[in-house]
């Protein structure tokens, strides 16, 4: 009788043991993790910012960290714990980062979405498919997403863009218009917006041209040819938008075109090369990557550009040499509070990046770690719990 | 737009690099492999190998519930298989960590090449006609051998079945059907017909049919748990090989032709809001080769061989649908040829002497535009040299190479290598088993392939080859039992150092769609590979056979000292492996129960929690019930593999299958 016993236990005891084997550990939540990187600041307006990681294509990796200028906290990969019932988190391959009314928007190009989540809590409100998005601009109760995925035409090569306009209070897509080939960012100005058109599909047929969409009817009332392989757009005060070229990586370079959006004109450019572009007051920092084939490296250039006075300020706003530590820089972005400098550094793309922060000066403030291929940042003035 | 570009580079890259063990062979298996061996190889009968080796032959190696190759491979230890997933999902072998371009894949007896991307998927290849599946550190414990044989750093050997006719046997016929879960369909026949007194042929089809579906589950910790149904993995794909062989005096000749064709979807990855893709690839593989050896004089004997090999991929993403795609339609055409004259002499019973010669010329065509259209002529040149002594046996090799490439554009400049192997084993008690004591050294290189040094955009003609160092000390023990219930046990355990330098890697350049590559990783790993095998007879019918295997492997990434990574275990090695394997046979039933273990990796060289895969375990079961019938057999086997259901990845984003089934009939005559 005790035998049997035993061996009853003794065979359930494995067979349990058997099944734990099948159930394996859930897959970990990812924490976030904060870096006390600076002094605690008393902000007036800006009281830190989100940073999206795009993460490799097909490895649904993108993340976002915020920073907080009351208490100098960076905190990595904010999303997956306060939305831990959104199926594989953020996404694939983030894209751009937005901040409007009280919510914040990334745009996952890879996962075909635009995710809406709350300012103050990043907690997920919404979201909306959007095939190959790219990036958001808004304007009142509207935004508008750039995106590559127009009407396929009878020539599967020459397929245009789009650009969704989205009703925010609805989360509803309201109307598209096709644009150019492949189209990057956006800027609106007197009721009008500019996007910039690269064809990068379509190399080496690249696209030349801004299209220029009237709000009101969502037409496509102008095209303004510019130069090859379009990508970054900004716009000053007095009207100019900047629209960089990227060149086509072989024998023409990368520049910086002016456009004036009164006469829809180019008029002129900055002879400076551009991987990145940001506008802060009448300052347009840029940064270039260039591949040299000689070197077997990447050659980086700083610049920084008065569009105020229309001329080059600075090759270099990175004074005290802290450039030579940044392998790839990626993205770039001035707080326009305290007119510190953010540069992301890339790196490898594989591991994980860096932020560094930089006084107005250029000169080196601090380093934290990011997630991989920090890219695309956003200033808040909301508070963030 | 080079994100397709990217993908279809990263899987290219994404294949390299693991290594191993495994130990002699059971008495049991010596028949069918040296009847392999005689025909292939030395036709030594015990297998005293100087370099490490595992293999799967025979009956063994069908018993383990595998559908291909590659899974056959999770059996060895110091070996890591990447699998994409499903039937058709890409599955490539990494020795030693190594890289899986540092894998040399020989199908009876040449090797298969792949200029373009210097892998191969070793999914594609069926065992429904293979004899032995073998595994060399190093390279084959056979000094008389081509020279390519001697330029891997790890090998991998495929032999197909050969023809073996007894007293009054004409002709043999074997018919096997399989079908089971994720719709598969798959018929399979072999025939085998005596021509003559000394010549023979054979021929095997097959048909592979699947809808590449099933379910699988994501559940987080305190979170989502999501179950979904893995699309766009089907396959459809038909094989037909054809031999003759054929005996001549003190030597042989066979020849063979293969032909290989499939369609299959590209399963992708599963990421947020895009759990399916609608990508499709078209493959054609074709080849046919031939072999000559004679034993000319007691101490002259020539080896000849040729292979010509055709292969076509097509890979279209079409948007019309999945409107999120890029539009891709390219078709890439490759084709070599390759020739090599191997010559032997033994001067004396104790020493073996080598020179061997090969030529091969590799193209590629492809419609992407400014293509270059590469050519490659390689020349190889061995000398090698065997000693053997009643308890030392010596093996050293000199390997010469010398690549010249052609294009319509920039080209590599010629690239002149010399490399050397050497090994050493010692048998301090003497005897044909017992205790076994060997080392190897051996540097050796891969040279950069087409696509990473003209692929439009990305290719870089300024590479160097990529270099591997080894240093291998093992032991291996083996000894048969005449009386007692275990009757045969072997053992075999490898401690290993390796150096991959000039590690070719995908780097960034202005922007995240511009990669280019670049000689820029240092990677080196320290393991140990162990294994086990023993053989059991308990009373009259109960025979046994169990497997164990064990890797651990800390594969560090030395390429950058300013990095915080730096030291990194590299992606996707963990640190702990291993395998079991246990067999049955009862009369005419077969009960064969297998464990595969993967420990936890990163998937990526910054081991941080973000990063972390958790380690899987899956463990499979088969039943096989023989029958006579009439003059023939009949074998039904029933398999249940993923016993437990488990939800895992062996890529992060590529799920795999939970539990599945498989049911089987071959008929024998």
């Amino acid at each position: 009788m005790h035998t049997a016993i035993r061996r009853g236990c003794l065979a359930g005891g494995m067979i349990l043991l058997l099944l734990a084997g099948g159930c394996r550990k859930e897959i970990p939540m990812i924490r976030s993790e904060v870096d006390y990187v600076t002094l605690p600041t008393s902000p007036e307006r800006i009281e830190g910012f989100f940073l999206v990681n795009e993460g490799n294509m097909g490895s649904n990796k993108c993340t976002i960290d915020h920073f907080d200028a009351r208490t100098g906290g960076y905190r990595r990969n904010i999303y997956p714990e306060r939305n831990p019932g959104v199926v594989k988190e953020l996404g694939d391959v983030g894209n751009d980062i937005g901040i409007h009314g009280d919510r914040l928007y990334v745009v996952v190009n890879c996962s075909n979405l635009v995710e809406v989540m709350d300012v103050y809590t990043a907690e997920h409100i919404g979201s909306l498919s959007i095939p190959n998005c790219r990036y958001i601009v808004f304007d009142g109760d509207r935004a508008y997403v750039s995106s590559y995925a127009g009407p396929v035409q009878i020539d599967p090569e020459a397929r245009p863009g789009k650009v969704v306009e989205i009703d925010l209070e609805r989360l509803a897509i309201t109307r598209e218009v096709v644009v150019g080939y492949q189209p990057e960012e956006m800027v609106i100005t007197g009721g009008r917006l500019y996007v910039a058109n690269s064809g990068g599909y379509r190399y080496p047929n690249y696209d030349r041209t801004v299209s220029v969409v009237d709000l009101a009817t969502f037409e496509v009332v102008n095209t303004i040819d510019v130069a090859i392989n379009l990508h970054r757009m900004e716009l000053d005060r007095f009207g100019r938008i900047y629209v960089s070229s990227r060149g086509d990586y072989y024998g023409t370079g990368s520049d910086i075109y002016v456009i004036d959006s009164k006469s829809e004109q180019v008029i002129g450019r900055l002879g400076i090369a551009a991987s990145e572009m940001c506008l802060d007051d009448d300052r347009l920092y840029t940064i270039s990557t260039e591949w040299s084939y000689t070197t077997q490296s990447n050659e980086i250039t700083y610049a920084v550009y008065d569009t105020a006075s229309e001329r080059i300020l600075s090759r270099s706003f990175i004074t005290d040499g802290t450039d030579e530590r940044i392998t790839l820089p990626y993205g770039l972005a001035v707080n326009p509070e305290t007119k510190e400098i953010y540069v992301c550094d890339a790196t490898n793309y594989v591991t994980p990046g860096y932020l560094y922060c930089f006084t107005p000066e250029g000169r080196f403030k601090w380093r934290v770690r990011t997630g991989d291929i920090p890219a695309h940042i956003a200033f808040s003035e909301e508070p963030f719990y | 737009m080079f994100d397709r570009l990217i993908r279809l580079f990263v899987w290219s890259a994404a294949l390299a690099g693991a290594g191993v063990a495994a130990p002699a062979h059971a008495e049991g298996r010596l028949d069918s492999l040296q009847h392999v061996e005689e025909v292939v190889v030395t036709g030594r009968l015990v297998r005293r190998e100087i370099i490490p080796v595992q293999e799967l032959a025979g009956e063994e190696l069908h018993r383990l519930g595998a559908h291909n190759v590659a899974d056959a491979l999770r059996y060895f230890s110091g070996v890591q298989i990447k699998d994409y997933g499903g039937v058709g999902g890409l599955k490539t072998v990494n020795i030693r960590s190594m890289g899986t371009n540092h894998v040399g894949v020989f199908y009876d007896g040449i090797e298969l090449g792949n200029a373009q991307n210097g892998t191969v998927d070793l999914g594609r290849f069926s065992l429904d006609n293979m004899e032995a599946v073998t595994l060399y550190n190093g390279q084959k414990s056979a000094v008389f051998q081509p020279a390519k044989d001697f330029g891997s750093s790890g090998s991998i050997y495929l032999q197909t079945r050969t023809p073996h006719f007894d007293e009054g046997e004409t002709h043999h016929l074997r018919a096997t059907f399989r079908t089971g879960s994720f719709g598969v369909v798959n018929p399979a026949l072999l025939w085998e017909q005596r021509l003559s007194e000394r010549v023979s042929g054979s021929f095997s089809g097959e048909y592979l049919r699947s809808s590449g579906r099933y379910r699988f589950t994501y559940r987080m910790q305190e979170g989502y748990d999501t179950t979904a149904v893995r699309r766009n993995g089907d396959l459809d794909a038909v094989r037909v090989e054809g031999g003759l062989f054929g005996r001549v005096e003190q030597g042989y000749w066979r020849a063979k032709a293969y032909f290989y064709h499939s369609n299959r979807g590209y399963p992708g990855a599963v990421v947020r809001n895009k759990f399916s893709h609608e990508d499709r690839q078209w493959d054609t593989n074709f080849f046919t080769q031939g072999a000559f050896k004679k034993d000319f004089r007691p101490w002259y004997s020539l080896l000849v061989q040729g292979k010509y090999a055709y292969d076509y991929l097509h890979y279209l993403s079409d948007p019309t649908l999945d409107e999120s795609t890029m539009y891709t339609d390219n078709r890439y055409h490759q084709q070599e040829i390759y020739l090599t004259a191997a010559n032997r002499f033994v001067p004396f019973p104790w020493w073996e002497l080598s020179l061997s010669a090969d030529w091969q010329y590799n193209r590629l065509d492809a419609d992407l535009r400014d293509f270059v259209y590469p050519r490659r002529q390689t020349m190889l040149a061995a000398a090698a040299t065997a000693l053997r002594f009643d308890r030392v046996e010596l093996q050293a090799s000199l390997l010469g190479t010398w690549v010249h490439d052609l294009t319509r554009g920039d080209e590599m400049s010629d690239k002149r290598k010399l490399t050397p192997a050497v090994f050493l084993t010692w048998r301090p008690f003497g005897g044909e088993e017992g205790f076994n004591l060997r080392a190897f050294y051996k540097r050796i290189f891969r040279m950069p392939t087409l696509n990473d040094l003209y692929y439009t955009f990305i290719g870089n003609v300024h590479l160097e080859p990529e270099f591997t160092t080894q240093y291998d000390v093992g032991a291996t023990y083996a000894r048969t039992f005449r009386h007692t219930w275990l009757r045969r046990l072997e053992l075999q355990a490898d401690v290993y150092y390796n150096e991959v330098e000039n590690k070719i890697v995908a780097t960034p350049t202005s922007n995240f769609f511009r990669w280019t590559m670049v000689n820029l990783g240092q990677v080196e790993i320290r393991g140990l590979d162990a294994a086990v095998q023993t053989d059991w007879l308990v009373g009259r019918d109960l025979t046994l056979a169990a497997r164990l295997n064990y890797t651990y492997q800390r594969a560090q990434d030395f390429t950058d000292p300013s990095s915080e990574f730096y030291g990194g275990q590299i992606p996707y090695i963990p640190w702990h492996s291993g395998s079991a394997a246990l067999n049955a046979v009862w009369w005419r039933w077969e009960l064969s129960y297998s464990f595969i273990y993967t420990g936890e990796r990163y998937s990526s060289s910054a081991n941080i929690p973000y990063n972390y895969q958790l380690p899987w375990y899956t463990s499979d079961l088969s039943l096989a019930r023989s029958w006579r019938l009439g003059r023939g057999g009949l074998k039904t086997t029933l398999e249940v593999n993923n016993l437990f259901d488990q939800q895992y990845e062996v890529v992060a984003c590529y799920p795999m299958p939970g539990i599945n089934f498989k049911f089987i009939v071959q008929y024998e005559f």
